[in-house]
């Protein structure tokens, strides 16, 4: 009875083996899907505009024709991120526009600091489920800004609103925050 | 000639030479060397009691600051970091190492078998955690002072704004990560393999099938925890942009990934009560549990669902309508297994002959008051009515009457019924009933008037309040300081417990059922060296 129970240990131990390693790998992975949750989470956001994000690169020519039924109204909001030292604003506050027609607007940036700054504005949409309407063909957040020491520029932002928008969204409101960069990453 | 050969084998089985050994171990190093389960057990619990203490004396300043309005005791941003380490104790300190604290003492019992399966990485998963803890009290010490953005620590709170004790923060959270899974791995391990014979799956204890599920819920988040506090470390110090929008990143994915973490972490603090809950009514009720392979389900249920309700906390954050709809019925969907859990323990108690020894009246409450919980729950859920709720007082009601009323009590519970069968003794009675009625009036008082607080508007982590909150939150305060001060009546009737008092019989519940009551009291240093056996009629 005694080699039964002992035998019977050894059989638990080779099957706690097995189970710990199982277990262990269990861990490993949700370590792993903790990361693969950022790349998830942007192709997510990507096809459903749930974080109001806009595309990163420029759209092409509208080609859909004009949708003169209705008027959209696009605001534009302008921030600074903490410790930037610039002036940057929209040059106009709203425009309204047709589904389908391209406009060119501007944003007016200064550096007010006695030092050359790298800025990078990051726009967001909201209402947040409009961002995959709203079409860049042009935009200074593509790419990055540098201003030399009390350098000021003016920067283009062409878009147009797709047809496809849904209908009860009449106003959208494009946020640009500017961030400071330099030394960040430089490319 | 049997056993001279079962020695020889002993010998060249590390963990059974060492079982011999701690025998004769004495002082400290029979603590620190220790690898049998009750020995962890026992130093799990009464880490998580002065945890408890320590957390619990955090929340003292906090309602003394609250006490009045305005800013008399503490400065602003010392309050944040009062609220934040209050939070990170009780989470990882308190409930959670209470609760494994009951797992290596009554799993291995509770399945027939010797001890845990993997009994070095059980001392290992204790030891660290002291350490852990000391790293984040230890924060306060410092300049900068301990973490101060919430036990959430959302971001950018605590990568672009945070103080300099972040690095800390995260270190100390990736080793209770650790300690964590590792304790789970064992539990898991343990169950699966170690079984007495004839124990199948849905003959075990209901407390040893809810951790079972817990074990796997901390396998499954607990990583993630990990995962997500490396990138704020990164983010913080390595310049990495997983939150920072400026870099590509965002924030708000900051809070997802959190609460895929949070809200199944609020489960892993509430599963082991249900399971404790379980064990005890039947027991005073004198009946058997009503419904058991119902409870089995729903905790895998619940497990489940868990899953898909985390961004029922991120209401406010701008989700599409589409998403707010299904987090919220998702949600709402839980209170259907939970209900089954309700409606059993009632079930249960229905025509029991039910006796009030202390470990019952705390389960009673536990049904009473965790259940208002989740009605503030349900509430919350509603994502129109939320956006009113978030953030304010009602939030810190709800959560509070979950985890104190809920967790702790169930924990108060579960002491109270083995504590015969880890000491030998029976408590004082008396002493007991009243560390439970003090406690039951005033955590209501405590957490009651909160809800109304929150109803109106009062919002949370905020040192300082509008006047017309004046009058509830003396009350709370009143409450919280009653109710501190009622956890030294149960300090006082465990020393007493363990230095002396009526000597426990084997069994001293006649209700009570389980392998852990065939032994003697107090339980002997080895049990189930050879398995029971199990009979067929349970």
């Amino acid at each position: 009875m005694t080699t039964g129970t002992e035998q019977n240990r050894n059989t638990q131990q080779v099957n706690s083996k097995k189970t710990v390693k199982k277990l262990v790998l269990i861990v490993f992975a949700m370590f792993g899907f903790g990361f693969a949750l950022v790349p998830l989470y942007d192709v997510f956001c990507d096809i459903t505009g749930l974080n109001g994000k806009t595309s990163t690169t420029a759209a092409n020519v509208n080609e859909e024709g004009i949708d003169t039924s209705r008027i959209i109204t696009v605001q534009f909001i302008s921030r600074m991120a903490k410790g930037i030292p610039w002036q940057f604003e929209p040059m106009m506050n709203e425009i309204k526009v047709h589904p389908g027609e391209t406009k060119l607007v501007k944003f007016y940036a200064k550096n007010q600091s006695m030092r050359d700054i790298i800025g990078q504005a990051v726009p967001s949409v909201s209402p947040g489920r409009a961002a995959i309407y709203f079409q860049k063909i042009e935009c200074f957040c593509f790419n990055q800004q540098p201003l030399k020491a009390q350098e000021d520029v003016e920067m283009a932002l062409q878009f147009y609103v797709d047809t496809e928008l849904p209908e009860d969204v009449s106003t959208i409101t494009l946020s640009y925050t500017l961030y400071d960069v330099t030394g960040k990453v430089e490319s | 000639m049997t056993t001279d050969v079962i020695n020889e084998q002993d010998s060249h089985d590390s963990h059974e030479a060492e079982h011999h050994d701690d025998h004769k171990m004495t002082g400290l190093k029979r603590w620190l060397y220790t690898t049998n389960h009750k020995d962890i057990g026992t130093l799990y619990l009464w880490f998580a009691f002065i945890m408890l203490l320590t957390g619990g004396a955090l929340a003292m300043v906090i309602r003394a600051e609250l006490f009045q309005p305005g800013l008399q005791i503490v400065e602003p941003d010392f309050f944040n970091q009062l609220t934040t380490v209050h939070g990170l104790i009780m989470v990882f300190g308190a409930i959670m190492p209470a609760f494994t604290g009951f797992a290596n003492w009554m799993i291995p019992m509770m399945v027939g078998a010797p001890d845990m399966a993997l009994p070095r990485m059980n001392n290992w998963s204790f030891w660290i955690l002291p350490f852990a803890f000391a790293i984040l009290l230890g924060s306060f010490f410092m300049e900068s002072g301990a973490p101060n953005f919430g036990w959430t620590f959302y971001a950018p709170l605590s990568t672009t704004y945070s103080n300099g004790s972040t690095a800390f923060f995260v270190f100390a959270v990736h080793i209770m990560g650790i300690s964590s899974i590792m304790g789970a791995i064992n539990v898991i391990v343990t169950i699966m393999n170690m079984r007495a014979p004839g124990m199948t799956y849905m003959k075990m204890p209901l407390f040893v099938w809810t951790f079972f599920i817990t074990a796997y819920l901390l396998i499954a988040v607990m990583p993630v925890l990990a995962g997500v506090v490396t990138m704020l470390l990164t983010d913080t110090y390595f310049g990495t942009s997983f939150f920072d929008a400026a870099g590509g990143g965002d924030p708000v994915m900051f809070q997802h990934i959190f609460w895929f973490f949070g809200h199944p972490e609020v489960y892993i603090m509430i599963l082991p009560a249900f399971g404790i809950v379980s064990t005890i009514i039947p027991a005073f009720a004198r009946k058997k549990l009503f419904g058991y392979s119902s409870m089995v389900y729903a905790t895998a249920s619940i497990a489940f669902l868990s899953f898909i309700v985390w961004a029922h906390h991120m209401f406010t954050t701008g989700m599409p309508l589409f998403g707010e709809l299904f987090f919220m019925y998702c949600t709402m969907l839980i209170a259907v297994p939970t209900g089954v859990k309700v409606f059993n323990w009632v079930a249960t108690m229905w025509r029991g002959s039910m006796t009030f020894e202390t470990p019952m009246l705390f389960s009673i409450a536990f049904v009473i008051l965790f259940t208002i919980g989740g009605f503030s729950g349900l509430m919350l859920a509603l994502t129109p009515v939320d956006f009113q709720y978030n953030d304010t007082y009602f939030v810190v009601a709800h959560f509070h009457y979950v985890l104190v009323t809920g967790s702790l009590f169930s924990i108060y519970a579960g002491a109270y019924y083995w504590l015969p069968k880890w000491t030998g003794h029976m408590y004082s009675e008396k002493l007991a009933s009243w560390h439970f009625w003090c406690s039951l009036i005033s955590v209501n008082l405590l957490f009651f008037p909160m809800h109304f607080l929150g109803l109106a508007g009062m919002p949370r982590r905020i040192p300082d309040y509008a006047l017309q909150f004046a009058d509830f939150n003396k009350w709370v305060s009143i409450g919280g300081f009653a109710f501190g001060l009622s956890q030294l009546i149960f300090l006082a009737v465990v020393i007493k417990c363990i230095k002396g008092g009526k000597k426990a019989p084997a069994k001293p519940w006649d209700g009570a059922e389980g392998l852990e009551w065939t032994v003697a009291s107090p339980a002997p240093y080895h049990t189930f060296s050879t398995p029971p056996t199990i009979d067929d009629e349970k």
